[in-house]
């Protein structure tokens, strides 16, 4: 960061910044003006190019998860291993809630939205305090704790087997009557949560607290001698990480009538941060992008292949070997060198 | 009992078993300037750290406007008034220079507010203007803060700490790396600010500190060997023996 040569350092590049950021600053500044409502177009119309509504279903779940997830890694530059939790954990008190208690869906999605976010505080809290692979170590370990709470408590979760005995198949709401069991319908109804988990996740960073966490990503020192206490700030990131993959949890056991263990797997986790990776941690509509692409490959891959995980594996790691950015990281900067 | 900005009592500092800081007693008054010499390894990064919080004293106590402030957690120091530079220039690189000083100005009126526009805080902007106005950046305000020139991010350090308007101002190093040219601006910088702040700045340029400071410490293994005016502080056997006898190597 520090220059060697302090003399010869050219004024000329601190000159150059501002002529590329002017000109891409246009249409930048544009997409991210509308990055809400043309994210959702494209989730409009995911149902309608992807060849299954049931793939575009999983896009859409897994893409609330990585947008959250992004919050974390990507803006405030804490890297989980345990985010399947909270995702997991959403999905499980939604069913439990249903199957156990009887509620109404609704209530049952608050709960267990409410309930992840919960554990990601607690969780978080626990975990901040440790920094690097340390931090990373900390959720993973935390995270399988939870796995493992979930194995044990079958009279509740359904252990192994997963938790099997509901289905949402009618929504009435606004006076509209939904089929849920139709995949169209239930895509948008869906879609329609995604919806609300952008705009929230856009509100968060145009936020002055969005600078904070970005602020805390780019240099955590300078930004504690500026006056902000960023152990609360990683907290409250964490759990707002949390409170969007438990949603995305919620979802997801909606759209299945069932609770796989696997959704607190730390295979779950080690997914969202590839799925993130490859479609560009950091930006706000590369969660979305990485979740397809991660999908589609399977999808294609697992058709030719039960190995599947060896091409996506190797896609990743050329990914990260030569763009860094993800794939829509990648695309911006490349338009941005235009 | 005249009341000091700050004041430092017999405080010390250990690292396992080495002592870094030991006994030192010192009070601070308004509008000086006082810079911290010595040799490498004399202490003055460690009483840095423990003026501004980054470190807790393992012995004593350091009170500022007579409030204890031993234990603060180091964020709380800039809204009490107290800000810091780095003697490793420690600045966002990939924000603009605006944005440096804007996100800092921020930390003094809002930090967990994630539900209103960030751009509708407009006093911030004027605020990160004023001190890039007042270190000589406004050029460069768009600029990426990693493009910036050596002296230039220097510059940026010490307006990204002025941001808060602090009273008390810790500048470690301030002309670290720089040449003769950029070292003369920081000097100049340095007395505009010093009219109406405290400044406490550790440095090893010796003609630079003499013209500068009202007042110098020296420490040397940890102690405070030497307090007082530039005249007396040149004049001393112990403190020419340790210390200035050897500096004009590096003045």
């Amino acid at each position: 960061m520090t220059n060697i040569n302090p003399i010869a350092s050219p004024l000329a590049s601190a000159g150059r910044a501002p002529a590329t950021l002017a000109t891409a600053g246009g249409w930048r500044a544009q997409l991210v003006k509308w990055r809400v409502p043309l994210s959702i177009l494209a989730l409009c119309l995911l149902p309608w190019v992807l060849p299954s509504k049931a793939l575009a279903v999983n896009v859409l779940i897994y893409g609330v998860v990585c947008v959250g997830y992004n919050l974390l890694f990507g803006y405030t530059g804490l890297l989980s291993f345990g985010h399947a939790a909270f995702f997991g954990t959403g999905a499980y008190i939604t069913g439990i809630t249903i199957v156990h208690f009887g509620l109404p869906w609704y209530a049952a999605v608050m709960l267990g939205v409410l309930g992840g976010g919960l554990l990601a505080l607690v969780i978080g809290a626990l975990s901040i305090r440790t920094r690097g692979i340390y931090f990373s170590m900390v959720t993973l370990a935390l995270a399988q704790l939870v796995y493992y709470v979930a194995l044990q408590a079958s009279n509740w979760t359904g252990g192994e087997n997963g938790l099997r005995g509901f289905t949402v198949s009618k929504i009435d709401i606004f006076g509209l009557h939904i089929n849920f069991l139709d995949p169209l319908q239930k895509y948008y109804v869906l879609m329609a949560f995604a919806g609300l988990a952008l705009w929230f996740v856009s509100r968060i960073l145009n936020s002055p607290f969005g600078a904070v966490i970005e602020a805390i990503r780019e240099n955590e020192t300078r930004a504690r001698a500026c006056g902000y206490n960023v152990e609360r700030a990683k907290l409250m990131s964490f759990t707002l990480s949390g409170l969007i993959c438990a949603l995305a949890g919620t979802l997801s056991a909606m759209h299945l009538a069932i609770v796989p263990l696997d959704s607190l797997h730390y295979q779950t986790s080690g997914m969202i941060v590839m799925m993130t990776l490859l479609g560009g941690a950091g930006s706000f509509f590369g969660p979305f992008v990485g979740a397809l692409a991660f999908l589609l490959m399977e999808d294609v891959f697992s058709i030719w292949t039960s190995h599947w995980q060896i091409v996506v594996g190797s896609v990743f790691i050329l990914f990260v070997l030569f763009l860094p950015k993800g794939i829509w990281g990648a695309l911006l900067a490349w338009r941005a060198s235009k | 009992m005249k009341k000091h900005l700050l004041s430092v009592e017999n405080i010390g500092r250990t690292f396992g078993g080495f002592k870094a800081l030991e006994g030192i007693t010192v009070n601070f008054e308004q509008n000086k300037v006082t810079a911290v010499i010595g040799p490498n390894g004399a202490g003055k990064s460690t009483f840095f750290n423990v003026l501004s919080g980054v470190l807790t004293p393992s012995s004593g106590r350091i009170a500022y406007k007579g409030k204890d402030l031993t234990g603060t957690p180091q964020h709380r120091f800039v809204h009490l008034g107290i800000a810091r530079s780095y003697q490793i220039t420690n600045i966002f690189p990939l924000l603009t220079v605006h944005e440096n000083a804007r996100v800092a100005a921020q930390a003094m009126h809002s930090r967990y507010n994630i539900w209103s526009n960030r751009e509708r805080l407009k006093d911030l902007d004027e605020k990160a203007d004023a001190a890039l106005n007042a270190v000589g950046l406004h050029g460069c305000r768009d600029a990426v803060a990693k493009f910036l020139a050596h002296g230039q991010q220097r510059a940026l350090e010490i307006a990204v700490a002025l941001v808060a308007d602090p009273q008390l101002l810790l500048l470690d190093e301030p002309t670290a790396g720089m040449g003769p040219e950029e070292t003369k601006d920081m000097v100049a910088l340095i007395e505009r600010l010093a009219a109406e702040r405290t400044i406490l700045l550790v440095e090893h340029k010796m003609k630079m500190i003499l013209g500068l400071s009202d007042r110098i410490l020296v420490l040397h293994h940890g102690k405070l060997i030497a307090d007082g005016s530039p005249q007396q502080i040149q004049s001393d056997p112990e403190v020419r023996r340790v210390y200035l006898g050897q500096s004009h190597g590096y003045a």
